[in-house]
C-alpha cells in the first residue's frame, strides 16, 4: 500500500496533467474548483486518471457525489443544507472535511469541500 | 454542409478500438479559407473526426442508449498537416468506459506520417436527464444519419475493406 505522501505525489501529478497546473499550485488545502480552476467536466477526467494511476475503479458518484445539492433532493432548504443534508454529506463524503463547512452550509460552498486533501483521503481509505 | 467528419469505418472492434477514413478534398469549402493558397485540414475538424470515431466506438458499447458528447480534449498534439488528396486514418482506442462517460486515445495518420495524437473524454447524457432535455440530437454523433457510416464500410464491390 502506498504511503500518504506517495498518494499525494500521484494526485499532484494527476492534477497537473488534468488541469494544466504547475507542481507548486497543488497543495493539500487547495480547492479543486476555486483554487485550481477545475470545472465539473474535469472531475470525470480526474476520476479516470486516478483509476489508471492507482489501478482501481471509482464508482459513479462516490468521489464526487451527485444530486445531493439539487433543490428537490430534500437535503437543501433555501439554498442551505439541512441537518439531514449535512448528515447525508457526512455519510456520502467521509473523505471530505466538513468542519468549516457546517458553520455556514450554503449550497454554493459545497464545492469548497472538493480539495486536494479530499482526494488523498479518498484514495488512502480506498487503498487501505 | 453536413457534420460528417469521417467518411467510413475500416475497422471496428467492439469496446476496444476503431479506425476510420477521412479523405481530404479540395471540394470542401473551408479549405479555401484555411488558408488561401495553402489549403490544410483544420486541426479542430480533425479533432471532430477523431471524436466521431471514438464517440461511436463508445456509444456502441451500450447500443447507443446514451447520447455521447465530446466533453474535453485533455491533450492533442499536431505534428504535421493534411492537404487535399491526403487520406487521414483516424484511430481510437478506449482507455476508459463507464457509466458517466469514457475516454479514448486517438491518432491521425496520413500513410506512415503521424499528423496528430491525443486523448478525448466523452460524457453520457440521457434523454431522461432534465437538465439536458432540450438537446437536439441531430447535432450529436448518434443521429441515425451519422450511424449510417457504420453501414458503409464496404468497397464498391460489396467486399469488406481490409
Amino acid at each position: 500500500m502506498p504511503t500518504r505522501d506517495e498518494i499525494f505525489d500521484s494526485v499532484r501529478e494527476t492534477l497537473v496533467d488534468a488541469l494544466g497546473l504547475d507542481d507548486d499550485e497543488v497543495v493539500p488545502e487547495a480547492t479543486l474548483m476555486g483554487d485550481l480552476g477545475a470545472e465539473s467536466i474535469d472531475f470525470l477526467d480526474i476520476a479516470f486518471r486516478l483509476e489508471k494511476a492507482f489501478d482501481i475503479k471509482i464508482p459513479r458518484g462516490e468521489l464526487f457525489p451527485e444530486n445531493i445539492a439539487s433543490s428537490d433532493s430534500g437535503f437543501v432548504k433555501d439554498g442551505v443544507f439541512t441537518e439531514t443534508g449535512i448528515a447525508e454529506l457526512r455519510e456520502k463524503m467521509p473523505h471530505a472535511n466538513l468542519d468549516t463547512f457546517v458553520e455556514d452550509p450554503k449550497v454554493e460552498k459545497m464545492q469548497d469541500l472538493f480539495t486536494v486533501d479530499m482526494l488523498v483521503n479518498f484514495l488512502e481509505a480506498r487503498l487501505a | 454542409m453536413r457534420w460528417f467528419w469521417i467518411d467510413r469505418f475500416i475497422e471496428f472492434e467492439r469496446g476496444d478500438s476503431a479506425k476510420s477514413v477521412k479523405n481530404v478534398t479540395l471540394a470542401e469549402e473551408h479549405l479555401h479559407d484555411h488558408f488561401p493558397g495553402f489549403p490544410v485540414m483544420p486541426g479542430s475538424l480533425m479533432i471532430e473526426g477523431m471524436a466521431q470515431t471514438g464517440g461511436i466506438l463508445l456509444g456502441e458499447i451500450n447500443d447507443f442508449e446514451h447520447i455521447v458528447i465530446l466533453a474535453k480534449v485533455p491533450q492533442m498534439t499536431f505534428h504535421s498537416w493534411a492537404c487535399p488528396g491526403d487520406q487521414l486514418i483516424y484511430s481510437a482506442k478506449i482507455t476508459n468506459a463507464g457509466d458517466e462517460g469514457g475516454a479514448v486515445d486517438v491518432t491521425a495518420m496520413v500513410g506512415d506520417r503521424l499528423v496528430a495524437e491525443g486523448s478525448i473524454i466523452f460524457v453520457h447524457l440521457d434523454q431522461s436527464d432534465s437538465e439536458f432535455g432540450a438537446i437536439d440530437q441531430k447535432n450529436f454523433v448518434f443521429s441515425m444519419n451519422l450511424l449510417g457510416i457504420l453501414d458503409v464500410g464496404k468497397a464498391g464491390n460489396g467486399q469488406d475493406q481490409a
